[in-house]
């Protein structure tokens, strides 16, 4: 039987009358040898889904503390091959979803086809790939789409609605819409045109829209209108869990709100 | 063929936020740059700011020696020193017509800083160079130069420190400030159109060498050399031989660096050494892990040191139109000194690599033949590494003796 999809997930949030949580966390931060008691414990703070960042040495999408994380993952020995084995026996446990977070060239050396295989295998639904846009994602996506595994487009403050519209007609799972123009990283204020993106792609994708990039708090989504269905919060997460506090801690403030 | 792709290398392989201002440029490429009023102002100010047409040089000594026609492709006399200005004032002339205020670029042994910087004073834009921590401590003197012309240098601490960061960093830069801000790519690499753009800025040099060649020698050469790094000088004169009928049977040598060439220290020589990925937005040849992770790339010449290279050299390699070898730092300082010597000319490091090849394997030429290397610098700036390693130059030792 496959699991409830994660277009689904973000609907039974919805359904339940609250935005549905993403929280993203580099594998094996901040210790590999931690990182699985991170990822239970964010399951069992109420996550919906949980974006697994697979590290790269040069990730041109991401802010200082995504890239650091990253560095030390590969420090650590973590790898592409090694996370999909270690999320095969831990995503049986959990009741989120899982997603892959990562850059193009990590996938594309360890095989496309092989790729999707394996993350299926290791209960992945999803990937998100930020370095490949529309016009180069026809490989990755003819690999997943036999294991109906969902590639998620990014769009941000300057995607067209036309160009909106040309990425949800091939996709599928939810859309990220990135809050600013630059990097992930925490900011303290959202600008204006996050709200503009987010009502933009609410009418371009039938499909739920999960906004990212400097989200840190309830407070700062709490005006939009519409609002998104989804949040992702990345660099806050590691920060917070570098300074050696619990993810519980993290998402506390996030289950309150609904 | 498909738009941005020269063969099976190329693309577009960067965040959506920088598709835009990608489009934006391509459209730029179509309409501005080859309209005849722009290409009258770009000619314009390539004779009379950056000092082209540039001379094609015989080696007299060299030549006797080696038993063929040794030429040489001034672009040592461009001015800042380097081809990299046929770039950058090109570039800064189209931004400024595409209504840019300000240009960003990357630099690793700051040529291309330089060259970025001094083509925003000309054109009075506001000018911001990324520059790798280490670079910025090993290359003292370009900094000076940058920091003079205006330019704000932002060190890069991310990564390797070097080169490949500053890249990631002028690319995350550009994602914040792209509605005013063009990013002044200094190779031909990187996301479509920098590679088709930089190759059309810089095949001026191929151009020259042809009319020259048919003046100064009655024909086109046998064959044609340049040292590959990214690859801009290299495809910049490589080009106009490769895309013509007419010049199929002259051979095209780029020359890699491979660092000290001892097995198993780092190179920077991913057309000879790597395997096809994607970085900085292109899928080409890439020295890389077998987990797709970038490796850090070595060459005692500050220029070549960058693991990947422009999708087209590697096209060129694919279809075998193109042969790249491998020339170790050793070999470079030798040449570096030869010519020195023998022709009162100081090329740069980076060049050093293609010279070095001519002069250590004279027999892969044809006696009385035409060879042209693109001397793509001059070597002012390489003096205090040079020092380092060539006792020539080791002031004390020599005068104790």
């Amino acid at each position: 039987m496959r699991p409830i999809s994660l277009q689904q997930r973000i609907e039974q949030a919805g359904s339940q009358r609250r935005v549905a949580l993403i929280p993203f966390i580099t594998a094996g931060f901040p210790e590999p040898t931690s990182f699985p008691q991170i990822l239970r414990d964010l399951d069992e703070s109420g996550a919906d889904i949980i974006e697994i960042g697979i590290p790269f040495s040069d990730p041109v999408a991401d802010g200082p503390v995504v890239e650091e994380a990253s560095r030390q993952a590969l420090a650590a020995g973590v790898n592409l091959e090694r996370t999909l084995k270690e999320l095969a026996s831990l995503a049986p446990g959990l009741r989120a979803s899982l997603v892959l977070m990562g850059y193009y060239n990590p996938f594309l050396q360890y095989g496309l086809e092989r790729l999707a295989r394996d993350a299926d295998a290791a209960g992945i639904q999803g990937l998100i790939v930020p370095d490949l846009p529309l016009d180069e994602d026809g490989p990755l996506r003819a690999a997943l789409s036999p294991w109906g595994l969902d590639l998620i487009p990014l769009v941000g403050p300057n995607t067209g609605d036309e160009r909106m519209r040309a990425y949800a007609a091939a996709a599928s799972g939810y859309v990220y819409v990135v809050s600013v123009m630059g990097t992930t990283g925490v900011r303290t204020e959202l600008p204006a045109e996050a709200a503009d993106t987010v009502r933009r792609a609410r009418n371009a994708f039938t499909l739920p829209v999960a906004l990212g990039f400097g989200i840190h708090s309830p407070e700062q989504i709490r005006a939009m209108s519409p609002p998104p269905q989804a949040v992702v919060f990345g660099s806050a997460l590691l920060q917070h869990l570098a300074a050696g506090k619990s993810a519980k801690d993290f998402m506390a403030p996030w289950i309150k709100q609904k | 063929m498909k738009k941005g792709w020269f063969g099976d290398f190329g693309g577009q392989f960067v965040p959506e936020l920088l598709i835009p201002p990608l489009r934006e440029l391509e459209r730029a490429c179509e309409t501005i740059l080859p309209s005849p009023a722009f290409q009258r102002e770009l000619a314009e100010v390539l004779r009379d700011f950056a000092g082209r047409p540039t001379p094609l040089s015989r080696c007299d000594a060299l030549s006797r020696d080696l038993g063929f026609n040794l030429w040489l492709k001034r672009e040592d006399l461009v001015h800042t020193g380097a081809h990299k200005m046929n770039n950058t004032i090109g570039q800064a002339l189209l931004a400024k017509h595409m209504g840019k205020k300000n240009l960003i670029a990357e630099t690793g042994a700051g040529q291309h800083g330089v060259a970025t910087a001094a083509a925003a004073a000309k054109l009075g834009m506001g000018c911001s160079i990324y520059m790798g921590s280490v670079d910025v401590e090993r290359q003292a003197p370009n900094v000076s130069r940058m920091k003079l012309l205006g330019a704000r240098l932002i060190p890069v601490t991310s990564g390797t420190c070097t080169l490949k960061d500053a890249i990631n960093e002028a690319l995350r830069a550009w994602i914040v400030s792209q509605a005013d801000t063009h990013y002044s790519f200094g190779t031909a690499a990187g996301p479509h159109p920098f590679p088709t753009l930089v190759r059309d800025l810089q095949a001026i040099i191929g151009k020259e060498t042809k009319e020259q060649a048919r003046r100064q020698i009655g024909r086109l050469p046998d064959a044609v050399l340049a040292c590959v790094g990214g690859g801009s000088n290299a495809i910049g004169i490589f080009h106009p031989f490769a895309a013509d009928p007419e010049a199929a049977s002259v051979r095209l040598i780029g020359l890699e660096a491979g660092g000290t060439g001892e097995p198993g220290c780092y190179t920077s020589a991913p057309l000879n050494l790597g395997s096809p990925g994607v970085l900085h937005g292109q899928y080409s040849m890439l020295l890389q892990s077998a987990d797709g992770q970038i490796e850090p790339s070595h060459s005692v010449s500050a220029g070549l040191d960058y693991p990947g290279v422009g999708p087209e050299h590697s096209w060129l390699q694919r279809s075998r139109r193109a042969e790249y070898h491998v020339v170790t730092d050793a070999s470079a300082l030798r040449a570096f000194e030869t010519l020195s010597r023998k022709e009162g000319i100081i090329p740069a490091l980076e060049s050093s690599h293609a010279l070095a090849f001519v002069l250590e394997n004279p027999q892969a030429f044809t006696p009385d033949s035409h060879v042209v290397v693109n001397l793509s610098g001059r070597g002012d700036k390489d003096l205090d590494i040079a020092s380092q390693h060539l006792t020539l130059l080791q002031g004390d030792a020599t005068c104790a003796r």
